[in-house]
């Protein structure tokens, strides 16, 4: 009887309610306790150095062009070496949208995404961050890399000097 | 009684009047907040926990931020039954708490003093009456406010409720009939060895549907309906206006829950405890399940809240009133 099973269904429903009732809630009252976000969390951006301290940044603007809503905004120099640098390097993170492709598109590892979320404030101002709120001390993901080493023509090491890159070829001696 | 001065009963009652009211809107407020964090619980979450310790200031917080809100009355409303229907809303409600025993008499100073505001002799009818009263707040509150939502929500409250009055008055006969009396305290004193719920489990059955449905609640909260007609009759209403009705909504799910627990679960009667906690402990299990059926149940349809009152529970009711008369007749 059709009855019989409304009844079957209702107090299913019922017990499945009184389950969830006596089950410790799945939220977290968030600024007692915090959760760990995971290590590849995209929150907070900041620029690395390299293993010797460097700046990794070669103010190539790609991950201004990367952007998407167009929050870096930075301004390329070049040092007495030749060495290229951002003479400043702005992230308005009122309009970040952290998705990361500014990291994605970094050739030097400078820029990368941190796991620490908690950027909130009460003044927008201060979300403006400057290259000297940017630069961090450490060299964040892939700490061995450095840039200079493996491409930096001529500016480190002398042509061919570096790892991975092999001496000047003689085009002359190829010929046949 | 004894020859006892006239103004004492008097001051008496006032004073009964005032605790019964007092707690009554404090409990309704509180209520507000159990539900809130039953439902969170139910469905894993938390609700609100900042308000006091575990929220337990989260009513007083509410009732200031109520009270600070703008009065609004909406251009071209009926401003009059406008103002009127919240009041039209709650008063009823508390004034059925009149006639519910909360506990046996009380000996104090050698006076009786009955836990109960007035022994009507008709008070079945008279909270039957009440709850059609209450009818009003829906239907004014949703014709004045010159709203298409406030409207539709007060035309479908206005036939649910008529509808369902009727199964609540014929589920209500065989109790009658069982006490032979239409006072709450002959019921309640007819109930002293078994509850009525075990006499008669249709009726407490049709009972329980016709009350969630009087209360607008779920799976019955068709005049409210937040996911189709925003708020439904009381959409317009701001500030206190708004929490009237929204007190009244609860004040309706304890007064119908104590009219439950006297008219089947044998009111205050219970063993081993005292009578009050019996009492308060039944009205709160079936605060409890309201809340727990809140959130279980979706909504019904318009229809088929229609075909069920009409075309199951008033023939069963009627059934019942039947059965228990050929009973009765026939009981040696």
């Amino acid at each position: 009887m059709s009855v019989f099973k409304d009844m079957k269904a209702i107090s299913q429903g019922m017990w499945i309610t009184w389950k969830h009732l006596l089950r410790k809630p799945v939220t977290i009252s968030y600024p007692e306790v915090k959760r760990t976000p995971p290590p590849r969390y995209r929150a907070r951006i900041v620029l690395t150095r390299d293993p010797e301290g460097g700046e990794r940044c070669v103010a190539c603007y790609l991950c201004s062009a990367a952007c998407p809503v167009d929050c870096i905004s930075l301004q390329a120099a070049e040092r007495d070496d030749g060495r290229r640098y951002a003479a400043w390097f702005r992230i308005n993170f009122s309009r970040c949208i952290f998705c990361g492709l500014c990291a994605e598109a970094c050739p030097t590892m400078a820029i990368q995404m941190t796991p620490d979320y908690e950027l909130c404030t009460r003044d927008i101002m201060s979300l403006l961050y400057e290259k000297e709120d940017l630069l961090v001390d450490g060299c964040g993901n892939d700490p061995d890399y450095n840039f200079y080493r493996h491409s930096g023509i001529g500016l480190v090491n002398p042509r061919g000097g570096n790892q991975d890159e092999n001496p000047p070829v003689d085009v002359r001696g190829l010929a046949p | 009684m004894g020859q006892m001065p006239d103004t004492l009963d008097l001051l008496i009652t006032i004073a009964k009047l005032g605790v019964i009211l007092v707690v009554i809107l404090t409990l309704a407020a509180n209520l507000v907040l159990a539900e809130r964090r039953l439902l969170a619980w139910i469905q894993d979450r938390q609700g609100p926990n900042r308000v006091g310790p575990q929220g337990l200031l989260q009513p007083l917080a509410d009732l200031i931020k109520l009270v600070t809100k703008e009065d609004l009355c909406p251009d071209g409303a009926d401003r009059w039954l406008f103002l009127l229907a919240p009041a039209m809303a709650a008063i009823p409600a508390i004034l059925t708490f009149a006639v519910i025993p909360f506990g046996p008499p009380l000996s104090l100073l050698g006076r009786e003093i009955p836990l109960q505001v007035v022994d009507l002799h008709v008070g079945v009818l008279f909270f039957v009456a009440l709850s059609s009263i209450a009818v009003y707040g829906v239907a004014l509150g949703g014709w004045a406010s010159n709203s298409k939502y406030a409207l539709l929500g007060g035309i479908r409250g206005l036939a649910q409720l008529i509808s369902y009055e009727l199964v609540m008055g014929l589920s209500l006969a065989p109790v009658v009939m069982l006490a032979r009396s239409f006072s709450l305290n002959d019921i309640v004193a007819a109930q002293a060895d078994l509850p009525f719920i075990l006499f008669q489990p249709v009726a407490f059955a049709l009972f329980f549907i016709s009350i969630l449905a009087e209360c607008k609640r779920t799976p019955f909260d068709l005049p409210e309906a937040e996911s189709e007609l925003v708020a439904g009759f009381h959409a317009e209403y701001s500030g206190l206006r708004f929490g009237l009705f929204f007190v009244g909504e609860y004040l309706n799910v304890i007064v119908l829950g104590a009219l439950a627990t006297t008219f089947f679960l044998g009111g205050w009667h219970g063993p081993l405890l005292p009578p009050i906690v019996w009492f308060c402990a039944k009205v709160s299990a079936f605060c409890f399940l309201f809340i727990w059926i809140r959130g279980t149940l979706p909504r019904l349809r318009s229809d088929q809240l229609m075909q069920l009152c009409w075309k199951v529970l008033t023939p069963v009711a009627l059934g019942n009133i039947l059965c228990t008369g050929w009973w009765l007749t026939i009981k040696p």
